[in-house]
């Protein structure tokens, strides 16, 4: 494939996912030709995105791929873009009477807009680079992002089933996914700073859309808040890239990153503000709440949100910061931040029983330690991050997918409620624990980067980061082990329920489920065909493998002792001769396990339910406080940075 | 290589009857102290041979499966520990076969098993920390983390890392289930849990079970011992002494003190990791 | 090596005046020391290997006794301590006492003494663990011809002076496919109403194949 094969690709990555959204909105009902439609533009996406992604890891060296350097045409659309953006968000504010959401609306476009007619933008750069990050991220959009957009299709349509209080705007709601998509694609290529605004506010404006889906009045609260959080993030990137353009003449990101901070300290500005914008945008303290909010909307919403995009691109920014922040106060701010949204986040997971908060807030937890991890500046810590990048995406999205389902299935996503689910849903059971154990076990690829951030906090000598990830794990491993438990329960006499999982959305959850697994087993060919030459190209040098040989032989014995023992234990006929009993209920079982004799001879049900410990982590005690001690941080990082400049 | 399977064949055949020795011990030691005369010292390996003949009786035929992969990954972190392996995949390991044991008693579904297993959780939850620093302490004082490489040490680790030895014993209690931490399950005849974690688990299962736990108080004591080890051979012998010390301190601990409420575990664990590891730990960044 | 070296104990109190049970926990103190033999009170029926109890029976705690027996796995022993628990005592002709445990599980050893003496009472469980190393080997021989003694049905019977039928009081010995057969069944039946076709009715579980542990 040629260079130009290459452009082309990447531009039908971007401008076809907007033609789907078209599409997809003009197909009114849900139908066999909407799905097919559906599975057939997602995977020729998908397909692209592979190949893009492969040829471009293919390459030796670092990468050239930079096109479009003069984009005169391009330029006029993505300004009407911003200004038809703007007309949205001013048009819902007056509509719901949320005033403020105009005012930062205008302040982050307007001022961009000026610059761009004035002629102060910095033009005559390639304005689309395609490197080794670019396309790691385009296979995790690609993969990850198309195969809930799939899954969405026979989602949504279980989902006004059960949800006739909703008016049916599915075709609304596809469209604006691939249009969440194309937006992502965009954003990962682009190297010019005005577009990956224009981008960057796409994904504010299309998250603040999916959120206010169902239009309830809780929905649409939610949605104006992830706006008015998004949009000062948005604030502060425009910010950034006007200081960049017109201070520094630079139009480009890849040209910032070359500036050496010791060497003109003023460079930190804009690379504090783009940091301040990657905070809001992966929803660290104080800007949590937002992405909590969202989980109103939807399941696929939930799962593009929290896995392969949203917050992936505040992330995918500060990974590309990272070699400017080693040292600097701002890197130290940002690693703070992110150090303590791992531990409180994790704290605050322990204490709720709603599967898809549990999943917001581990979401949260597990960005904060990307976030630590790239805020050191270390190259350990951008491969932990990119890898963590890589292994949260698919099993968050797989996490989010089946709670959907299981919630279609049984009416109920709380974590109680899932007790015993393995008797009742054997097969979403089954993927749940592969997702839950990608999450937090041993061999399995969360921990194996985790391990690899532990090592890089280490070695870069930050102790409070240390600190902050031991104890986090600590409250990590209960959150998720006492889910798992729940799942795990076996209650007699049970009954299967109905899985009314449709095909369509099992398209997309046996992929991932393989994913987790293979991935497993990939990573150490992961780490040197696709981590490596990201550091290689950021930080201009090898590193040594972070994860030796001999470890890796071990944990692919633990892997395959993994599903050696459930396999085996149906081979041997272990326990096939044991006497069953009930569970011990002090000797008043009253025929099953779920019922006991009280002392007036009545029988009642029996239930454990697990620990939450609400009167010392609950969210009425912690969430505030910690968004005030971050709050401050923050503040206190831009008035340090900015005014020390000034 | 040779001398690696050698290691892991010796631990596995070997640190059972260790195991079983030092929980005799333990017994013949509280017995001392409450007055009595106590079993016999073999008495444990008299329990398992009869829990081995007996008749399991189990819930549901999942349980026996997670029971098993506790021994197995419990041995497995054991041999990984003692064949010389990363120090920190050993806590990875370890971690994961505690969750096999706290699976096994979630799927019985009974209110006792429930409890242990959540109480054993909120264990793991307190000593998890200690035991990842501990990793990180020997890396900071003998620059590895790699076993074999660290018991070639110049100097003991002690020397640099003393914050974190007694942090180690502080959670050492909550691991080996002594009072006044015996949340999850117990010696002693607490009946308000029955036996929490292990309170639907019998027969052969159980026996299991023992044996896990026999490797796992192998492992712990090795950890200790860890500590002492340098490239001198007498400090084997220093280090063989101080485990002997530790271990009927833990003795004295779990007859002297009355239990505690979850919380006061929680606070006091992590406030004790924070204070003794973690000031070590700062201590040690600021010395490189 | 013998199993009856390590002989853990469940304690229960079928209606006793509570003088038997200070005995029973009298026999752990110093003094006695019953820890010497290995003995331990578990407080677990899925422990233990005796089941000591102690007073009459009566209508409430009945199935309770029956159920915590059911619990345990073989080879058990029954040790009946003191003169309620041997066949009603004082309390014999109470309206709600059925008599003594013999009336709900079988008794191996019964320990008269009101109240029963620690001495006695160590060695009533000495006698009862000869009965334990002969029941083993029986065990071990049903296990041999495949089958496992299940008490998935009768567990918790709600029971009356006249359900007391002796010739049922025993387990039943079932195979797997047969337990699971019942098993089956009785979800049939109290499944809700689920939108899947109902299950086929399944057949009653086969017939009980030889005498239980009696």
């Amino acid at each position: 494939m040629t260079l130009l094969n290459l452009k082309a690709a990447v531009t039908f990555l971007i401008l076809f996912p907007f033609v789907m959204a078209v599409i997809m909105y003009l197909i009114r009902n849900a139908s066999l030709l909407r799905n097919l439609v559906a599975v057939v533009g997602g995977f020729s996406i998908m397909a692209t995105a592979i190949m893009v992604g492969v040829k471009v890891l293919g390459l030796k060296g670092t990468t050239h791929n930079t096109f479009f350097t003069e984009t005169v045409l391009a330029d006029h659309v993505i300004m009407g873009g911003e200004v038809l953006l703007m007309c949205i968000v001013i048009f819902l504010s007056i509509k719901y009477k949320k005033y403020y959401a105009i005012l930062l609306s205008a302040l982050g476009t307007i001022p961009v807009l000026w610059m761009d007619l004035s002629g102060r933008a910095v033009e005559g750069a390639a304005h689309v680079r395609v490197d080794y990050l670019s396309a790691v991220m385009i296979l995790i959009v690609g993969i990850v992002g198309i195969l809930i957009c799939i899954y969405a299709c026979g989602y949504m349509k279980d989902y006004h089933n059960h949800h006739t209080e909703v008016g049916d705007r599915s075709n609304y709601f596809l469209a604006l996914l691939f249009v969440f998509i194309g937006a992502m694609f965009g954003l990962i290529v682009s190297d010019n700073l005005g577009w990956i605004y224009f981008f960057w506010e796409i994904t504010s404006v299309c998250s603040f859309l999916l959120i206010g889906y169902t239009r309830t009045e809780e929905a649409v609260n939610n949605s104006f808040r992830a706006l008015w959080m998004n949009l000062l993030g948005g604030c502060g990137f425009a910010f950034g890239l006007m200081y960049c353009n017109i201070h520094f003449e630079i139009g480009t990101l890849s040209k910032l990153t070359t500036i050496i901070p010791r060497k003109d300290m003023l460079v930190m500005i804009p690379v504090t503000l783009f940091a301040f914008a990657a905070l809001t945008k992966s929803a660290q303290f104080p800007f949590s709440r937002w992405l909590l909010g969202a989980m109103v909307a939807p399941t696929p919403s939930s799962a593009l949100l929290h896995s392969a995009t949203m917050v992936k691109i505040g992330v995918y920014m500060l990974i590309r910061l990272s070699p400017m922040l080693y040292g600097t106060f701002t890197g130290v701010m940002i690693t703070v931040i992110g150090g303590f949204t791992f531990f409180a986040a994790s704290l605050l997971a322990i204490t709720v029983s709603d599967g898809k908060k549990v999943l917001a807030y581990s979401t949260i937890s597990n960005l904060g330690l990307i976030t630590a991890c790239a805020g050191t500046g270390t190259t350990e810590g951008v491969w932990a991050a990119t890898m963590l990048i890589l292994f949260h995406a698919v099993s968050k999205s797989l996490l989010f997918q089946t709670v959907g389902d299981i919630e279609n299935c049984m009416h109920s996503r709380d974590i109680e409620d899932m007790h015993g689910l393995i008797i009742k849903l054997p097969r979403l059971a089954f993927i749940m624990i592969i997702g839950i154990c990608g999450m937090f076990m041993a061999p399995f690829g969360m921990l194996v980067s985790k391990w690899a951030a532990l090592k890089s906090f280490v070695d870069s000598n930050s102790v409070w980061l240390v600190l902050f990830l031991v104890f986090g794990s600590g409250s990590t491993l209960f959150y998720w082990a006492k889910w798992l438990g729940k799942i795990c329960t076996v209650i007699h006499q049970s009954y299967e329920l109905e899985d009314i999982t449709p095909k369509s959305e099992m398209i997309s959850l046996v992929p991932l489920t393989c994913m987790i697994i293979i991935m497993c087993f990939a990573f150490p060919w992961m780490s040197n065909t696709m981590i490596q030459p990201i550091l290689n190209e950021a930080f201009h040098k090898n590193i040594p493998n972070v994860i030796g040989g001999s470890d890796v032989v071990i944990m692919m014995i633990m892997v395959g002792m993994i599903f050696a023992i459930p396999i085996g234990s149906r081979f041997l006929a272990i326990g096939k001769k044991n006497k069953m009993t009930m569970s011990y209920v002090a000797g008043v079982n009253a025929g099953d396990d779920r019922h006991f004799i009280d002392s007036f001879g009545k029988e009642r049900a029996l239930y454990m339910s697990n620990w939450y410990m609400t009167e010392y982590f609950g969210e009425d005690k912690l969430l505030m406080p910690s968004i005030a001690i971050s709050a401050v941080i923050v503040v206190v990082m831009l008035i340090i940075v900015i005014g020390g400049a000034i | 290589m040779a001398m690696v399977v050698l290691k892991v064949a010796l631990y596995i055949l070997l640190a059972p009857v260790l195991g079983g020795l030092m929980e005799g011990l333990d017994r013949v030691v509280s017995a001392r102290m409450q007055g009595r005369q106590g079993p016999p010292l073999l008495q444990p390996f008299y329990d398992v041979y009869k829990l081995l003949a007996k008749q399991t009786t189990v819930v549901n035929s999942i349980q026996i499966l997670f029971v098993i992969a506790y021994l197995i990954f419990t041995i497995f972190t054991g041999s990984l520990f003692f064949g010389g392996g990363d120090m920190l995949l050993v806590f990875f390991a370890l971690s994961m076969s505690e969750v096999m044991m706290v699976l096994a008693a979630y799927s019985t579904n009974g209110p006792y098993s429930a409890l242990g297993a959540n109480r054993e959780l909120l264990q793991m939850m307190c000593y998890e920390p200690m035991i990842l620093l501990v990793a990180i302490g020997f890396y900071e004082a003998n620059g590895s983390f790699m076993v074999s490489e660290l018991a070639a040490a110049q100097n003991p680790a002690v020397f640099k890392i003393p914050g974190m030895l007694i942090g180690f014993i502080f959670i050492l209690t909550i691991k080996f289930r002594k009072s006044p931490f015996d949340m999850s399950t117990s010696h002693h005849a607490h009946q308000e849990m029955v036996k929490g974690l292990t309170s639907d688990i019998s027969g052969s299962n159980l026996a299991f079970y023992e044996i896990a736990e026999w490797y796992d108080q192998v492992l712990m004591m090795g950890i200790v011992a860890m500590f002492f080890i340098s490239k001198n051979p007498v400090s084997i012998v220093v280090a063989i002494v101080m485990c002997v010390i530790f271990y009927l301190m833990e003795t004295l601990i779990d007859n002297v003190f009355p239990r505690v409420k979850y919380i006061t575990m929680l606070i006091s664990s992590w406030v004790v990791i924070l204070v003794t590891a973690g000031t070590n730990l700062l201590i040690l960044s600021v010395l490189n | 090596m013998k199993i009856s070296k390590s002989p853990w104990v469940l304690h229960y109190d079928g209606s006793s005046c509570n003088g038997c049970d200070i005995e029973v926990l009298a026999t752990m103190t110093p003094l006695y020391d019953v820890e010497r033999f290995g003995i331990i009170n578990t407080g677990n029926p899925k422990h233990a290997d005796i089941l000591l109890l102690t007073g009459g029976i009566n209508a409430q705690t009945a199935p309770v006794v029956r159920q915590l027996y059911n619990q345990m796995p073989d080879p058990k022993v029954v040790i009946a301590c003191g003169i309620c628990s041997c066949d009603g005592g004082i309390f014999k002709e109470c309206y709600n006492i059925l008599g003594g445990s013999d009336k709900v599980v079988p008794v191996d050893v019964y320990v008269p003494g009101c109240a029963v003496r620690p001495e006695a009472l160590i060695d009533g469980v000495v006698k009862a663990l000869a009965i334990l190393e002969e029941k083993r080997v029986k065990v071990k021989e049903s296990m041999k011809q495949g089958y496992c003694t299940v008490d998935y049905s009768k567990i918790a019977v709600r029971m009356k002076a006249e359900d007391y039928d002796p010739a049922t009081q025993y387990d039943e010995v079932l195979t797997e496919e047969a337990l699971r057969e019942q098993a089956e069944a009785k979800i049939a039946q109290t499944a809700k109403p689920a939108p899947k076709p109902a299950p086929k009715p399944v057949a009653p579980a086969a017939a009980p194949k030889e005498g239980g542990n009696a």
